[in-house]
């Protein structure tokens, strides 16, 4: 399918959205945003929003998915029919599940789980607007919720993708721009530091381009983790405030 | 039996509510139209209480029904996603999904809210296809009130995009003109406790009753449609009462309806 050429920076060197190539979009986190659930956050990425729920830890059915010495996590990651510009079939897909696979790797290293062995803790991402991003903006959102549920855990994980565009390495890559650009690569991780609990990249670029990649993700990654800590502090200040 | 059902059933009996209201009385209603600003044609988030639901309203292009060449369609789907309540962790009941979604498109259907004919592209051809997908978050009750509600908003407020002939596709950013909306149907939901009507239950008290009636009012007051649910059943007597006072219930909810679609 031809689709009309993109012009990715203007001559002020811009992205499509009036970005710089290392520049986050506005993010916006709130936690505790369900009532029914144990723990959930909404996170905002430019106009991406994703919301996700922490139910647990709780006893697990069916039994024969039980763990004798720590909990098991269970994820789902679904997109809602109108969160895309064709509407989308209801319920996940083969891509859906995936991406729920991969998110519940990013968090498994630093949830505590050998603390509630047979245990089940269930983790629920509901995509409703996306313009990219949908999994690390989830991934961000389900990491606060489950510090939200009161889950400990080692370490807050963060998440971001880098991409290329035009051979230019860009942080937070936006729908067009992972579309129609060189690459894409998502990244989480463990306090916006220098272990990785999430990879995935598709595209075609060097080895150098990549280095550079996982740099700017990671610098990306440090920023969020800032601003998740100011979201869940945020939460317990309104509560103080309430008393 | 339930947590606190039995409290409920005593305390309604005494007219009394665990959170205080009186027996008709709603929670607070938030309606916020266009919620969903890019993806969506038309949407909202309606929060009664607790309860938590998003609409979203998507435009589609389809051949239309071979009976009913020169007609759109409507076609509405309900997702309780499992965040919505802790009993969903084994998946959410579809049949509760379904009937959701049915009681919702009923309303809007059987009034005839929107011009259907006026979604005919090219008879027999190609003709537009409206999708409301109801998106439950947090389930405290009420789920039928507050989807509708939400389902009606994205309509007034949601767009039709301009289509290309040429192509075949909708260009989703250009407006090409309102939905054709004729009526303004708002459903409401009486719930019997204890042998005494309560409307906007919360989850616990949904829990507590006998039975329930679902009815849609137009602008005119005319009833186009209803629905029972729950094990016990309703005398004739009780029908008609609640069909009386879901009157002031509609008016309640069709100015919020009104004043949320103006923006």
């Amino acid at each position: 399918m031809a689709e009309k050429e993109v012009q990715f920076f203007d001559k002020d060197g811009k992205r499509v959205d009036g970005r710089k190539p290392e520049d986050l979009r506005e993010t916006k986190m709130e936690v505790g945003v369900l009532e029914e659930a144990d723990g959930s956050a909404m996170v905002e990425t430019g106009n991406t929003r994703v919301i996700a729920s922490v139910f647990g830890p709780q006893k697990l059915h069916p039994r024969h998915l039980q763990e004798s010495d720590r909990a098991v996590i269970k994820m789902r990651y679904n997109m809602a029919p109108f969160s895309v510009d064709d509407r989308m079939r209801p319920g996940p897909n083969r891509r859906a599940k995936e991406i729920g696979l991969v998110a519940k790797k990013a968090l498994e290293p630093v949830v505590e789980l050998e603390n509630f062995p047979k245990a089940g803790i269930d983790i629920s991402m509901e995509v409703v607007e996306s313009d990219g991003g949908t999994r690390v903006t989830g991934i961000n959102a389900a990491a606060l919720a489950l510090a939200d549920a009161g889950i400990p855990m080692k370490g807050m994980i963060s998440a971001t993708a880098a991409g290329v565009v035009e051979d230019t390495p860009v942080l937070d890559v936006n729908g067009i721009e992972d579309k129609q650009g060189n690459a894409d690569i998502p990244i989480a991780t463990i306090n916006g530091g220098d272990e990785i609990t999430l990879l995935q990249m598709d595209g075609d670029i060097d080895q150098e381009m990549l280095d550079e990649c996982l740099e700017i993700a990671r610098k990306g990654c440090k920023k969020l983790h800032e601003q998740q800590k100011k979201a869940l502090v945020e939460k317990y200040e309104s509560i103080r405030g309430e008393y | 039996m339930k947590l606190n059902t039995d409290t409920i059933q005593k305390m309604v009996r005494d007219e009394e509510r665990l959170d205080d209201r009186d027996l008709d009385e709603y929670r607070e209603i938030n309606v916020e139209a266009d919620y969903i600003p890019t993806t969506a044609e038309g949407s909202a988030k309606v929060s009664i209480g607790d309860t938590q639901v998003i609409v979203g309203l998507k435009v589609g292009v389809e051949e239309p029904f071979p009976d009913r060449p020169k007609q759109g369609n409507i076609v509405t789907n309900a997702e309780l996603a499992p965040m919505a309540d802790r009993e969903y962790e084994s998946g959410p009941p579809q049949e509760a999904g379904v009937e959701l979604a049915r009681v919702v498109d009923r309303g809007i259907r059987e009034s005839e809210a929107v011009d259907l004919e006026e979604l005919c592209i090219e008879p027999g051809e190609k003709v537009i296809t409206l999708f409301l997908d109801i998106h439950v978050l947090n389930d405290d009750g009420n789920l039928i009130d507050a989807s509708s509600l939400g389902a009606m908003t994205a309509i007034k407020t949601g767009y039709i995009p301009v289509y290309d002939k040429e192509t075949g596709k909708l260009q989703r950013d250009e407006k090409d003109r309102d939905i054709p909306l004729e009526e303004n149907p708002v459903t409401v939901t009486a719930s019997k406790i204890n042998g005494k009507t309560v409307w906007d239950p919360t989850s616990q008290e949904e829990d507590a009753r006998e039975s329930r009636l679902t009815v849609s009012l137009n602008e005119h007051g005319n009833v186009v449609a209803m629905q029972k649910g729950g094990t016990e059943p309703l005398t004739h007597r009780e029908i008609m009462d609640i069909v009386d006072s879901s009157e002031n219930k509609t008016q309640e909810l069709r100015e919020i309806l009104g004043k949320s679609a103006e923006e």
